[in-house]
C-alpha cells in the first residue's frame, strides 16, 4: 500500500520561525530529515520525498474560458498552514505509514524539542490488482 | 567463455557506432534502432557462450542490417503490387555486407548521431534524452531514473523526439560546412546541459545523477578525440573536468551545499584537475577563444589555488569581462560583479549588483540577495546581511542551497547577539 505523508508548516514567519533558530538547532533539524530519508530508503519503504518551495509563489489554477488555465493568487482554502513537502512511502499496513508520519512530525526544533509538525496521511490510489 | 560484463562493456561502446552506420544507410531512425536493439540482444546472448567475434562491430552491423532487410521484405511483399517504385528501393537496400566487413568511418558515424540528436526541431529536454539514448548507450530506465521521471514518461519523450526529427524532413547526414559550426554549438550545448544536470543535482539525495556528469564527460572526450583541433570542444571538456574535480568537496554530510570558498581543497580530484589543465592550451590557442574556453579558464584559476586566499581574482575578473562581452547572460554579469567585489572591495561589488538588479531577468532572483548578503557581511553589516540571507533562503528552489543560506543567517545572528550581550 502506498501512502503520501504531507508535511504542513505555518504560513509566513509563523510558529516555527526557522529563520530565527540557532545554527546547531538548524543543523540538528536538517540532519534529522536526512537520517529519516536514509532510513526509509534502506528499509525499502521510500518511494519519493520532496520539499516544496515557500508558498509565496503558490497559485490556484482553475480551468477558465475554453479550458485555458485561470491562475489566481489564492484564495487558499487554509490560511494558517501550507504544504511544505511530502514523502510517498510503500508500506504493508496503514499503521506503518502512521508510525513514519509520527517520526517525521517529531523533527527537532529550537532547544531540540519536538516540533509536532502536522503530517497529513493519505493513501495513494493505484491500479486494481491483476487478480482483483 | 567470455564474461558477461566485458561483453556488456563492449556492446555499450559499439552500439552508437553501429546505430550511426545503420541509420546512415537507411535514414529511418526508429527502424534502425529496433534492428540494432535486436542485434545487441543476439550478441548479449551468443557472445558470452561462443566468444566475441573477430570483428564485433561488423558482426552487429551485419545482424542489424539482416533484421532491417527481413522487416523490409515483409513490408515489401505487402506493398509490391501497389508500388512499383518500392521495388527499386528494395534493390538498393537489400545489400547486406558480409559480417567481416570493417565498419568504415565509425567515429564519423557517432558524430553524425550526435549532430542529429542536437536537431533544431527538438526542445533541449528531448535532445538530451535522445542523445543519452542513441549515443550515450544508457537504457531508457537509466535515463528516466536520472531525470526522476517514470520510465514510461521518458520512453514517450524519446519516441516523440524521433517523430519530430522525422516530421522535420531534415535528412540524417553530416551537416554541410555552412551548418556545421551552428550544429556543433548545439551538440556542445546538449553535452553541457547533461553535465550540469548531473553536477548541480549531485548535492542531496539523488546520487545516481552523477552518472549523467560522467556520461557527459565520456561523450565529450569522444567528440574531442574526433575533432582534436576544435578549441571549444577542448574548452568544454576542460570545463567539465575542472568543475567535476570539486564534486566531493561541494557537499556536506547532510547534503548541504559547500561553496567554493569554504571547500576542503584537499578533497579535490587531482587527476581530473591535471587532465583539465592539460587541455587548456588547446582550448585557448586556436584562434578566437569561445565561451567554454573562457569558463574553463576561470575554473582553472580556481583549481590552481590550493588555498582560497591564493585565488587570482584579477585574472578571474578579466576573464568574466571577456565572457560578458560575448554572452548576454545576466548570471555571467552577476559573477563578474562578485569578481569586482573581490578585486575592488565589497562596496564596489554592491554598486555593480545594484546596477544588475535593474535587469528584469534578474529581478527577484535569489542569487542577487545571496550575493548582497555576502558582500554586506564582508562590510560588517550583520543585520542587513542576515536579512538578505533570509530573503535568499525563501526564494531559492533548491533544498541544499536553502539550508546553506539559512545556516549562514543563523550563524550571523548568533554573532550579532553575542556582541550585543
Amino acid at each position: 500500500m502506498r501512502y503520501i505523508l504531507m508535511m504542513h508548516a505555518p504560513r509566513g514567519n509563523g510558529q516555527y520561525k526557522v529563520a530565527e533558530w540557532k545554527p546547531e538547532e538548524l543543523q540538528a533539524h536538517i540532519g534529522f530529515m536526512h537520517q529519516l530519508n536514509r532510513e526509509l530508503r534502506d528499509a525499502g519503504e521510500l518511494v519519493g520525498a520532496e520539499g516544496l518551495a515557500p508558498p509565496a509563489d503558490a497559485r490556484i489554477v482553475r480551468a477558465g474560458k475554453n479550458g485555458a488555465p485561470a491562475v489566481t493568487d489564492g484564495p487558499f482554502p487554509e490560511s494558517k498552514e501550507f504544504l511544505a513537502g511530502w514523502w510517498i512511502v510503500d508500506v504493508d499496513r496503514t499503521e506503518r505509514a502512521y508510525e513514519i508520519a509520527a517520526k517525521a512530525s517529531a523533527a527537532p526544533g529550537p532547544g531540540g524539542a519536538s516540533l509536532s509538525i502536522p503530517i497529513e496521511v493519505r493513501q495513494v490510489m493505484s491500479a486494481p490488482k491483476v487478480d482483483a | 567463455m567470455t564474461s558477461e560484463s566485458s561483453v556488456g562493456h563492449l556492446l555499450r561502446e559499439l552500439a552508437p557506432q553501429v546505430l550511426g552506420a545503420v541509420v546512415r544507410r537507411h535514414g529511418d531512425f526508429a527502424a534502425a534502432e529496433d534492428a540494432v536493439q535486436d542485434a545487441l540482444i543476439a550478441a548479449a546472448t551468443q557472445w558470452p557462450e561462443h566468444g566475441i567475434p573477430a570483428n564485433p562491430g561488423g558482426w552487429l552491423h551485419h545482424v542489424a542490417l539482416r533484421r532491417l532487410t527481413d522487416q523490409l521484405r515483409s513490408e515489401m511483399s505487402r506493398r509490391r503490387r501497389e508500388d512499383a517504385v518500392a521495388t527499386e528501393l528494395w534493390a538498393d537496400w537489400a545489400f547486406v555486407p558480409p559480417p567481416d566487413t570493417e565498419l568504415d568511418a565509425e567515429d564519423d558515424d557517432s558524430l553524425v548521431l550526435l549532430f542529429m540528436c542536437a536537431h533544431p526541431a527538438l526542445t533541449p529536454a528531448s535532445a538530451i534524452a535522445l542523445t543519452l539514448r542513441a549515443v550515450g548507450g544508457l537504457t531508457t530506465a537509466e535515463i528516466a531514473n536520472a531525470f526522476l521521471v517514470p520510465e514510461a514518461t521518458m520512453a514517450q519523450r524519446i519516441s516523440r523526439a524521433k517523430q519530430s526529427i522525422k516530421a522535420s524532413g531534415v535528412p540524417f547526414s553530416m551537416p554541410t560546412s555552412a551548418e556545421r559550426a551552428e550544429r556543433l554549438a548545439a551538440v556542445l550545448h546538449v553535452l553541457y546541459l547533461i553535465f550540469s544536470e548531473g553536477y548541480s543535482s549531485s548535492v542531496g539525495a539523488s546520487l545516481q545523477r552523477t552518472d549523467l556528469s560522467n556520461e557527459a564527460i565520456r561523450l565529450t572526450r569522444g567528440v574531442h578525440a574526433m575533432l582534436p583541433h576544435d578549441g571549444e570542444i577542448a574548452g568544454l571538456l576542460a570545463l567539465m573536468l575542472l568543475t567535476d574535480a570539486r564534486r566531493v568537496a561541494r557537499t556536506g554530510p547532510n547534503g548541504e551545499l559547500v561553496p567554493l570558498d569554504e571547500q576542503d581543497r584537499t578533497l579535490w580530484d587531482r587527476a581530473r584537475i591535471d587532465e583539465g589543465l592539460a587541455l587548456m592550451p588547446a582550448a585557448l590557442s586556436t584562434g578566437a577563444v569561445g565561451p567554454y574556453g573562457l569558463q574553463a579558464a576561470i575554473a582553472a584559476v580556481h583549481d590552481e589555488a590550493t588555498r582560497v586566499e591564493d585565488t587570482d581574482w584579477r585574472q578571474i575578473l578579466a576573464l568574466y569581462v571577456a565572457l560578458e562581452r560575448m554572452s548576454d547572460n545576466p548570471v555571467v554579469s552577476l559573477n563578474r560583479a562578485i569578481a569586482t567585489a573581490m578585486v575592488d572591495g565589497p562596496a564596489a561589488g554592491l554598486l555593480a549588483i545594484d546596477e544588475l538588479g535593474k535587469d528584469a531577468r534578474l529581478a527577484g532572483h535569489y542569487r542577487l540577495d545571496a550575493v548582497r548578503a555576502h558582500l554586506h557581511q564582508m562590510l560588517g553589516h550583520r543585520d542587513v546581511a542576515t536579512e538578505h540571507y533570509r530573503v535568499a533562503a525563501e526564494r531559492t528552489a533548491s533544498v541544499p542551497e536553502r539550508d546553506y543560506l539559512l545556516m549562514k543567517a543563523a550563524k550571523l545572528r548568533e554573532q550579532v547577539s553575542a556582541n550585543d550581550g
